[in-house]
């Protein structure tokens, strides 16, 4: 471009066509509008099922408490860094943050495992009920995914594909802590590899659609 | 743009040196502002309308592109697409600033993504075109072959009388008019001064042009 005055041009364009715009909210209130949404979903799950029987799993077996536990901060930590990675010059260590979380909710998650003994108010899944806690994981991720990919759609992640994974682990995450709600299951293998499956199909399928979503943002992101 | 150091301003995904600065209220009164206050300001301004500060933060952002594109390593030639891309870029993702963060950060971040997609682009553009590098460096007519086979030749004139001048000449030709590094980079790669470099071009120059006129 030889043309030293076409910066000038642009600018005295841009400039006339300058409109007032509603500045993004931050992104710990848009995580907040999100678990709204999830905790919307918890109270239904309450009302159908009680919170008794999670207690005395949980007072039962604290494995599965610290579980659960890591599986709601990962929902919370997940949903913030993807916002966060929604703002230009936000730094890319926010993807780092539902890390801690997470290894505690897996970890928490395969020591359950070891106990030799069945948690109260619990079986050991058979394949086709651990089978079930796949779909429900899945099936709740796909509107939980949908909604924060719709709360992203002003924002511009310039690392699209990071912040769709984000997107996944939040929304696999919130529907594994729903699941809690309901999960009448011990900690077993299979029950176990049926939820890393679970999650990892969320993670993956937001990766490869909701990056693509997330780009086009990018590329074509709205002001106003 | 006094503020504006090689350590000072970093490329996003790094770490922000000029952020810690930045104190989370855009006061009201910007004359007394570091220069990146300012900026912020101007553009919290052009969030509400203000077309005045609008302009003037744009103008100001221009070197601050033209560094973070450079740093991604855009050549001197595409520097100028990428300003213009920035320049889009911000004005249909303004509203995306926060006024009580860094606006040096932000604006880093939107110039470092343009020139990468700047970079990928031009990268594609030369791995379709690879096949015929010839062709790619003289933009042949393609409705005239001989005249493309002309130009082909010229260019291999050209290419062996660079490559018989002296030394100093030849690597002078080659790190300005070729590699189209400035003077001070030049300077840097070669070890000679800038003053060198400019008479080694211009001498140079001036022994191709007695060449190509003789053989003309």
């Amino acid at each position: 471009m030889a043309d030293p005055h076409a910066h000038d041009r642009l600018i005295a364009a841009l400039g006339a066509g300058l409109a007032p715009v509603r500045r993004l909210r931050p992104p710990w209130l848009r995580t907040l509008g999100w678990l709204c949404a999830v905790a919307a979903i918890a109270v239904v799950l309450v009302g159908r099922y009680g919170t008794a029987p999670m207690l005395e799993r949980w007072a039962g077996a604290p494995d599965l408490g610290w579980a659960g536990l890591g599986a709601v901060l990962t929902a919370i930590s997940a949903a913030w860094a993807s916002f966060a990675l929604g703002v230009p010059g936000r730094s890319t260590a926010w993807a780092w943050l539902p890390l801690p979380p997470t290894l505690l909710w897996i970890g928490a998650s395969g020591l359950g495992c070891l106990r030799v003994w069945v948690a109260p108010a619990t079986e050991v899944a058979s394949l086709p009920q651990a089978g079930d806690c796949l779909f429900f994981i899945v099936g709740f991720s796909l509107p939980l995914s949908a909604l924060l990919i719709v709360l992203l759609r002003r924002a511009c992640p310039l690392r699209p594909v990071l912040t769709a994974v984000l997107v996944g682990l939040a929304s696999a995450a919130a529907s594994a802590s729903l699941l809690e709600i309901c999960h009448a299951f011990d900690a077993a293998a299979t029950d176990l590899l049926l939820h890393a499956l679970a999650v990892a199909l969320v993670v993956g399928a937001n990766a490869a659609l909701g990056g693509r979503l997330l780009s086009a943002h990018v590329r074509v992101g709205r002001a106003g | 743009m006094p503020d504006l150091t090689a350590a000072g301003f970093m490329v996003p995904d790094a770490c922000f040196p000029l952020r810690a600065s930045i104190d989370p209220a855009v006061p009201a009164e910007p004359a007394s502002e570091t220069p990146e206050r300012r900026r912020a300001a101007w553009m919290a301004a052009a969030q509400a309308g203000d077309r005045r500060a609008y302009e003037r933060v744009l103008a100001d952002s221009v070197t601050l592109i033209r560094v973070v594109a450079r740093r991604q390593g855009v050549a001197h030639d595409q520097l100028d697409d990428v300003v213009q891309e920035t320049l889009l870029t911000i004005h249909r993702v303004r509203h995306t600033y926060d006024p009580a963060r860094s606006y040096d950060a932000w604006l880093a971040a939107l110039a470092a993504r343009r020139a990468i997609d700047g970079l990928r682009r031009s990268g594609r553009q030369a791995h379709r075109e690879v096949a015929d590098e010839l062709a790619l460096a003289l933009h042949p007519d393609e409705t005239d072959a001989s005249a493309g086979s002309e130009q082909a030749q010229q260019a291999q004139r050209l290419r062996a009388a660079i490559a018989e001048l002296p030394p100093g000449q030849r690597e002078a030709v080659e790190q300005l008019g070729l590699k189209e590094l400035s003077l001070e980079e030049a300077a840097l790669h070669t070890g000679r001064s800038t003053g060198a470099l400019k008479v080694n071009l211009h001498r140079a120059l001036k022994a191709l042009r007695q060449r190509f006129h003789g053989d003309d």
